[in-house]
């Protein structure tokens, strides 16, 4: 066979039928409203925020090598920064939420600035560090209710919508299009120019460099738009939650222990896993639950196992045995089809 | 006067620190792992002394006693169970399945012990002080020092004049060589991480003595131990004490400024001297 017989191509059978299922499946999501109760809403809208939070953690972690275990300080921010901007700025909620992304943008740059300059598992910690100088520093904030937290006033509430449905709509719409754009955020980026110099840096980063691929200024851009991000998500679950507090916003338990377990029984490094983890998670959770400590230990066991057997995960697990992949992002050769 | 007597409770304090910083440097410059459990085997530690304490109506400093060899047994299982089969080229391994572990430690603690804060009870010790000029120093905080200096320095011995210090060093500068001399590298791994958990035993008790704890403060133990670590510079021992004593420091002076800033301070200094000194002050070990 002739090399002219063959194409390169990203799409397959599955990633196709991926495609047209997710469309329905996003479609029937969008239309929850109408088929769905009011705590089915709840839950699926907190699902779609974690589905947010592992996405972007699992880019991070997955492809840039930037392992953070303070990505709480990113929630807690946004989550702040929406309070103080419809409270003191008299922002509508939703620009509040977009204005804390941009804030996120800006104040993640010091940061990195400051703590790429430890490796590895240092960096980690290093993370951790600055989500608690954020935590103490939130706690300073008098005017922001100090160390006890405060509400968000009604008038604030009812600019989102005037009835109790409308708001509980427009929030899990809004979840449902956090989770969806960071999804085709990850995506459309790991497809573009620096995505491929991610991948390169995710599979060999000394030949990735030698490449002639800029390690460190690929790696800062990440964590600026993950930080952006985390900082929208951060925002839209306080806007949830209506009540924000330093221990609840900056939570490493919430906002970073679970989705790493999430990422890491999902599978890390693939843009599948974070979603199957996700829905193994809140499975787990929703069955669990009133196991209340021993779940968490549970959840504790069931990462270490994976990382030991299957560091891949679960995702790829399936997929190293069927050979499945349902983003197109690896390229395939094939034969070209006859005519 | 009061700036004074604040640097010297400071300096004090990193003692405290310091012993938490000693486990961590120790397996780092072994196995380059970092423990992200560590705070949370503090907290075991303290755990374990309220328990030998209460059963045994022991005072906390003889129930070490019985803690460090548990808690170095505890390491070496876990070591060998566990860790060993995470170390490698990549480091996540290590780094998840050492926070798989500190969720778990802390919800088993939770489960066994509550959430109530708890304290060991030291008698008369706890509040005994001595003057030394105009200054009231207490004696408890003065012995956490003592102690820190004698760990270190017997660690800092053990490293460079003894067999087992030699293996240490030789399986930390090239793993494939030190396995061609006869050295089992897991073992090896696991005699480290015992004599980590020994030392973190010792930080756990005499946390346990000065205040009180519950199971949640895991985080915030192994964060003082990290910062005191880099402060100090990675792989030096000495240095880890030195770390200790300026986060100390910085900790008291911030509180004396405004009590809601002592924590703080001892982050920023942290972030400025990362900032000035990436590699902390006295590095040995460029990675």
């Amino acid at each position: 066979m002739s090399t002219s017989n063959l194409h390169v191509t990203r799409t397959s059978g599955a990633t196709k039928t991926a495609a047209l299922l997710g469309l329905i499946v996003l479609i029937v999501l969008v239309a929850a409203p109408y088929w769905a109760g009011r705590a089915d809403m709840r839950l699926m809208g907190e699902i779609f925020l974690y589905l947010a939070l592992a996405s972007l953690w699992n880019l991070m972690a997955g492809y840039a090598g930037l392992v953070s275990v303070g990505q709480q300080a990113y929630v807690g921010f946004g989550g702040y920064m929406l309070f103080a901007l419809t409270m003191f700025g008299g922002l509508h909620p939703i620009a509040a939420i977009v204005l804390a992304g941009a804030l996120g943008a800006v104040i993640a740059v010091p940061v990195a600035l400051l703590i790429f300059r430890l490796r590895g598992a240092y960096f980690a910690i290093g993370t951790w560090v600055i989500a608690e100088v954020f935590r103490l520093s939130f706690a300073q904030v008098s005017a922001l209710g100090g160390g006890s937290g405060s509400s968000l006033p009604v008038g604030i509430v009812r600019s989102l919508a005037s009835s109790r449905a409308g708001r509980e709509h427009l929030s899990y719409w809004l979840a449902l299009a956090s989770a969806v754009i960071v999804i085709a955020a990850v995506y459309f980026f790991l497809r573009s120019r620096n995505g491929l110099a991610l991948t390169a840096i995710r599979d060999n980063e000394l030949a990735a460099g030698s490449l002639g691929i800029d390690i460190w200024r690929t790696k800062f851009i990440v964590y600026i738009v993950t930080a952006s991000l985390t900082a929208m998500i951060g925002a839209l679950i306080f806007l949830q939650k209506l009540r924000i507090s330093p221990d609840a916003a900056f939570s490493v338990n919430d906002w970073t222990a679970f989705v790493i377990f999430i990422v890491v029984i999902g599978g890390i490094g693939t843009i599948e896993g974070p979603i199957i983890g996700t829905l193994i998670f809140f499975l787990l959770r929703e069955t669990l639950a009133d196991l209340g400590t021993i779940y968490l230990m549970v959840l504790g066991v069931v990462a270490i196992v994976i990382m030991l057997k299957a560091p891949n995960g679960i995702w790829g697990l399936l997929r190293s045995r069927f050979d499945l992949e349902l983003f197109p992002l690896s390229y395939r050769v094939k034969p070209n089809k006859k005519g | 006067m009061e700036w004074v007597n604040a640097v010297v409770q400071g300096s004090l304090l990193g003692g405290l620190y310091a012993l938490f910083a000693a486990g961590l440097s120790l397996i780092f410059g072994v196995m380059r792992l970092v423990n992200i459990a560590h705070g949370d085997l503090i907290v075991l530690g303290a755990y374990l002394g309220l328990t030998v304490t209460t059963l045994l109506g022991l005072h906390p400093l003889v129930a070490l006693i019985l803690v460090v060899p548990t808690m170095a047994l505890i390491g070496y299982v876990l070591q060998r169970g566990i860790l060993n089969q995470t170390l490698g080229k990549d480091i996540l391994p290590p780094l998840l399945v050492t926070f798989g572990l500190s969720v778990i430690i802390q919800n088993a603690l939770l489960e066994t012990y509550s959430a109530d804060p708890q304290k060991m009870n030291a008698g008369a010790l706890e509040t005994a002080s001595v003057s030394v000029g105009g200054l009231s120093l207490g004696l408890l905080p003065l012995l956490t020092f003592g102690i820190a200096i004698v760990v270190i320095a017997s660690l800092q011995w053990m490293f460079y004049r003894t067999a087992l210090g030699r293996a240490f060093r030789a399986t930390s500068d090239n793993q494939e060589i030190a396995q061609l001399m006869g050295l089992n590298r897991r073992h090896i791994f696991g005699l480290a991480m015992a004599l980590a958990l020994g030392v973190t035993a010792i930080a756990g008790i005499m946390l346990g003595i000065r205040t009180s704890f519950d199971p949640s403060i895991g985080g915030g133990r192994l964060i003082f131990g990290f910062e005191a670590v880099i402060i100090g510079g990675l792989g030096n021992l000495w240095g880890t004490l030195i770390g200790g004593v300026i986060l100390g420091v910085a900790q008291t002076i911030g509180a004396k400024i405004d009590p809601g800033w002592q924590l703080l301070a001892g982050h920023i200094a942290f972030l400025v001297i990362l900032a000035v000194r990436p590699n902390g002050l006295f590095p040995r070990i460029n990675e």
